[in-house]
């Protein structure tokens, strides 16, 4: 029997800078091509000199897949593409060729403005970079060349999110990208049909968590944002511009509108408003209960949650911003941080999973002290909440997914040694 | 290969097609032409419509003066409007496994069917299909049900009866078919039954059938589809444009190497041109509003208009329209215009490419926000307060036979300052229009059918190269009206096959492969020899193991050895054991050697007779008859097992053993 072969370049036993590489009867994929938030040097990126020691990329590579627009998952894409040199086809989703560029810009913007690096890509870049991309339709066979065939699958995860199915002739592989397999408040929960392929790759963030009901979490984190709010105090939730963002903010909104709350909800950065069209435009994506009221009710105009000003983070009073990034790594949300840090009536709640070396990592592993730039350090006296809502699949959900799609083998990424360690010996069991 | 043909009106197809062993519908178009028979369904109580006379036959008999009333001229059914249903007689419908959709018009049945015959199968459409096919629907029993009608006339469609009647009643056919309008409860349990698909997603059926749509260009999530197995291959074509309008562009590729072409749904209208159409429209309704009349389109809620809307987006206010309020009438006038703006993904590029900006890919968002174009659930409510004349209104039924075009028809109709412009091509809008004679208003005929018209129906065919051409009988001769326009009909090589209604139509394509899967153990145990340079030949022996409809060809079995361990408990273990393998036969038999053969072992009276499919060798004395064909040779010969053995001996030795 023909041998896949399958190569981390990053994100194999770790988050971040997904991107693997698959050799199956004889034609070579890339899935993801992600950067790594941790990192600030070439350890960013993928290291793309495993393949370009041995000759060009579009001659290596019949074509690249990205599964969808998180950073970890495409923030490479312009440097791989434009910097090192790839000429062949890119598949995403629709929602994710839109989004990707939006993102991509941000991440540029921050790293050569803001923190003044230079030999980085540029805007140019990533227009040239989004003209090879081919946008895909969920459950369409797409036909890469003669052998190679792609088909999507509904991930949730993010709008746009997708799983993705490989096959040359009868072997084939199933790439899931990120997904979660509960439904949540904008998205539907991930779907595959009994493709029975010969391996599966799975992501495995919460590789270790079978997390508690949806509606318990929800009220936990509404409970502790209305307790700061009521002493007065601040709440700054950190979160990427598109995804659980919206999520919350649909949480919030409603919330308010209930216990008729006075305090203002902002959203930092004029992403915001574009991020909720695109919301409404590729309505067809998120779950079942949105599209079937939005004509209706456009779940995604709020009322209570306005711009933010950075003038408003020195406001007195309660008041709850959203600002991205999510991981307090630069940016926005990071200058909040130290702005609100000192006062032990404001809040900072996670909502999702921080990589090593961001300081969202080190407040969530305790470190009360922190060395900001020039070494000067910052006492964390408000309190810091974690809330696991990150939309990635549970050790149920994983599980959930195999008996779906009945793979032959599973390979697990995306996730911590231990923790794959554990649900390896799972797996192992139950089949 | 059978096609059972189950609607006449070429471009409301319903047709079944039987493919290895599924049973397939493809379409289920409902023929809603009948309600031209019908008195419209006024929405505000009408003195005109509700003081006709009665029908009165020659003989002076009244009878029917309940059911059947004069109206300028014509007889008209004074009863809820009825459509005439695809046959439903033809074969057992609780037999369908699958029913494809092509577009939102081809699914107006889709309740009759689904409902009433049994069926328990699955329907396949996009999602944009779903969603405006639903509308459409929706639109349709709320625009019945809201003018609830006592009566509903039954003695008129007594076959006795019908005879007597003037033309067209006499001449409407099946007329015991037609049947009132499905209710939403029937609509949403036939919506349940649909599941959604994508463009060139391949669907397995039973294993045996692959079935895939394909874009056709013709209006949002409008597909064609191709139905094949590993060595068959059909095309259906229904519904297809080659024009830019707002949808994704047809595949055309998709439809090479088919071994049969259906082709349905061309053009209703194939001397006008769409853009000639859409320019008249712009012109004609800019004049009336000049001049101080109101304009009134008939119109579905989806379609065409989002093309109109866009085109008068460009135009109003070069010509001077901008303070002409646009009106659009439908209870889903409001969803239409939504749902529009969310499918980007099955939008030609351009439209596309607007999202990603992001930015509503139609321009009546616009319009909407300028607060141009309003729209309204119906005339009642709101509507009667914004309402300003002059004003241009967009609504439906095109048939002018219910719907709030009723009610502005009547309205209208009186002053020559006003003008109906007719854009839907499904009605004879001269038929549209009998019951409100004479009118005074202007009435422009601009038809826009962006489907395939026959130049380029001719262009496709020689692009894709079917083996075989089907298609209703009305495109094998020119339209009736336009006898010597020989340039309107299908001109293919071989001449296309012909369906009519009613009629079942045997596919000429004989099946002769079919597809098996080797095991990687049993291929590795083969020793290829070379027979000729470049052909190498194999025996296989093996346990050909078929499940879901899939061949796998297996190693056989060994001698059973020690028991394996009990935790292995897979179906493809369970091969069943062959104690010992027969020897495998293979070869043709040349008849002129068999005979000499024959006469050399004593049979002196042997007769050979050709066949289509080979020879039948007969020995006359002894009564008894040898099949040789292609694939296969039997021994006829009754209660003489010696003979019989005897015959089977000197066939096998014309051939291989392994």
């Amino acid at each position: 029997m023909p041998e896949i072969k399958v190569t981390p370049l990053g994100a194999g036993q770790d988050v971040g800078r997904s991107c693997i590489l698959v050799s199956i009867a004889g034609k070579n994929v890339m899935l993801d091509c992600g950067m790594h938030m941790g990192y600030n040097d070439d350890r960013r990126f993928p290291d793309f000199s495993y393949i370009t020691q041995n000759g060009r990329l579009t001659d290596f590579l019949d074509c690249v897949i990205i599964s969808h627009f998180h950073l970890d998952h495409c923030g490479a894409l312009p440097y791989f593409s434009e910097m090192v040199g790839y000429d062949g086809p890119i598949y995403m989703t629709h929602p994710t060729k839109a989004i990707c560029p939006i993102l991509l810009e941000d991440y540029r913007k921050i790293t050569v403005d803001k923190k003044g690096e230079t030999n980085f890509f540029t805007s140019q870049m990533i227009k040239d970079c989004m003209k090879k991309v081919v946008a895909v339709h969920l459950h369409q066979t797409v036909q890469v060349d003669e052998e190679l065939e792609i088909k999507a699958y509904y991930a949730g995860h993010v709008l746009g999110a997708a799983m993705f199915q490989i096959k040359v002739g009868c072997e084939s592989v199933v790439y899931t990208g990120d997904y979660n397999m509960t439904p949540d408040r904008h998205l539907g929960a991930a779907w595959i049909d009994k493709c029975r392929p010969d391996l599966l790759i799975s992501e495995s963030t919460y590789a270790t968590t079978i997390r508690d009901s949806k509606r318990c979490r929800e009220r936990d984190f509404l409970k502790k944002v209305h307790e700061t709010v009521e002493r007065g105090g601040k709440v700054l939730i950190p979160v990427f511009a598109l995804g659980r963002a919206q999520e919350l903010c649909i949480l919030l909104e409603t919330f308010w509108e209930r216990m008729n709350l006075k305090a203002p909800i902002y959203f930092s950065t004029g992403l915001t408003e574009k991020a909720n069209h695109y919301y409404k435009l590729f309505i067809t994506w998120t779950n079942q209960k949105i599209r079937k009221t939005f004509v209706q009710r456009n779940m995604f105009e709020f009322k209570h949650i306005k711009a933010f000003d950075r003038a408003f983070a020195d406001n007195p009073g309660p008041m709850v911003v959203f600002a991205t990034p999510g991981m307090l790594h630069a940016g926005q949300s990071l200058q909040i941080f130290r702005k609100w840090a000192g006062n032990e009536k404001n809040m900072v709640i996670m909502p999702g999973y921080c990589v090593q070396g961001t300081v969202g990592h080190k407040i969530l592993s305790g470190q009360r002290k922190l060395e900001m730039e020039g070494r000067q350090i910052l006492e964390v006296k408000m309190q810091v909440e974690y809330m696991s809502f990150s939309a990635h699949a549970d050790a149920k959900g994983i599980m959930q997914l195999i008996r779906q799609a009945e793979p032959r083998s599973v390979l697990l990424v995306h996730g911590e040694a231990k923790k794959m360690e554990f649900l390896k010996q799972k797996i192992e069991q139950e089949f | 290969f059978f096609q059972y043909c189950l609607s006449g009106h070429p471009t409301l197809p319903c047709n079944v097609l039987k493919f290895k062993s599924t049973t397939i519908m493809l379409d289920c178009g409902l023929d809603m032409t009948s309600t031209l028979n019908f008195l419209p369904l006024p929405l505000v109580q009408s003195p005109r419509l509700s003081k006709l006379p009665g029908w009165v036959l020659k003989d002076g008999s009244t009878f029917l003066d309940k059911e059947l009333k004069e109206c300028s001229g014509h007889v008209f059914v004074d009863s809820v409007p009825e459509f005439c249903l695809p046959e439903t007689e033809l074969l057992d419908l609780s037999t369908v496994d699958v029913i494809l959709i092509s577009n939102y018009h081809c699914m107006m049945a889709l309740p009759y069917i689904t409902e009433y015959t049994g069926f328990t199968g699955t329907v396949y459409a996009t999602e944009p299909t779903v969603q405006i096919g639903r509308l459409l629907m929706e639109e349709l029993v709320n625009s019945i049900e809201r003018v609830p009608k006592a009566q509903s006339a039954s003695m008129w469609k007594n076959k006795e009866v019908q005879r007597l009647l003037p033309a067209p009643l006499k001449d409407a056919v099946e007329v015991s078919m037609w049947r009132k309008c499905y209710t939403m409860p029937e609509v949403n349990a036939a919506l349940s039954k649909i599941q959604l698909v994508g463009y060139s997603q391949k669907i397995e059926l039973f294993g045996a059938v692959q079935v895939t749509p394909l874009s056709s260009g013709y209006a949002l999530g409008s597909s064609n589809w191709i139905i094949q197995s590993h060595y068959e291959k059909v095309s259906y074509v229904s519904g297809s444009s080659l024009l830019t309008t707002h949808p994704q562009p047809m595949d055309q590729a998709s439809l090479k190497n088919s071994d049969v072409l259906i082709l349905t749904g061309l053009t209703q209208i194939p001397t006008a041109n769409p853009d000639g159409m859409v320019g008249e429209f712009c012109s004609n309704l800019a004049m009336t509003v000049r001049n101080g009349g109101n304009v009134l389109v008939p119109c579905y809620p989806s379609g065409v208009i989002y093309d109109l809307l866009e085109c008068l987006y460009q135009y109003i206010d070069s010509a001077g329209l901008s303070n002409v309020p646009f009106y659009f009438i439908s209870p889903v006038a409001n969803s239409s215009l939504e749902f529009s703006q969310i499918f980007a993904e099955w939008l030609c590029h351009n439209k596309q490419t607007k999202v990603y900006l992001p930015e509503p890919p139609f321009p009546h968002a616009e319009l909407i926000q300028t607060n141009k174009l309003k729209h309204y659930p119906s005339i009642h409510g709101d509507f009667s307060n914004d309402f300003k004349q002059p004003c241009v209104v967009f609504t439906g039924h095109p048939s002018l036979r219910f719907g709030d075009v009723v009610h502005f028809m009547e309205l209208w109709g009186k002053s020559s300052l006003n003008t109906v412009i007719f854009t839907e091509p499904d009605f004879s809008y001269l038929d549209a229009l009998a019951p409100y004679q004479p009118l005074a208003m202007k009435c422009v005929y601009c038809p826009i059918d962006t489907r395939l018209n026959f130049i380029q129906v001719s262009k496709l065919l020689k692009e894709v190269q079917p083996l075989h051409v089907v298609v209703p009988e009305q495109y094998t001769q020119p339209p009736p009206t336009q006898s010597h326009r020989t340039d309107l009909m299908i001109d293919c090589q071989p001449p296309a096959m012909s369906y009519r209604r009613a009629e079942v139509l045997t596919l000429p394509y004989k099946r002769r492969y079919e597809k098996i899967e080797i095991m990687p153990d049993l291929a590795d145990s083969l020793v290829p020899l070379e027979i000729k340079p470049g052909i190498s030949l194999a025996t296989v022996s093996a346990v050909l193991h078929t499940k879901d409809n899939k061949h796998v060809l297996q190693l056989p079995p060994k001698p059973p050895q020690a028991p394996a361990s009990k935790k292995r408990k897979r179906v493809s273990d369970d091969v069943p054991e062959c104690k010992s393998l027969k020897p495998l036969l293979s070869g043709s038999i040349p008849v002129d050697q068999f005979v000499q053969t024959l006469e050399k072992h004593g049979f002196s009276d042997v007769k050979v007779e050709d066949t289509a499919k080979g020879h039948i060798v007969l020995l006359q004395e002894a009564e008894t008859l040898i099949q040789l064909e292609e694939d296969s040779t039997h021994i006829i010969c009754d209660n003489d097992e010696p003979l019989r053995v005897k015959l089977r001996d000197l066939v096998l030795k014309f051939l291989q053993k392994f």
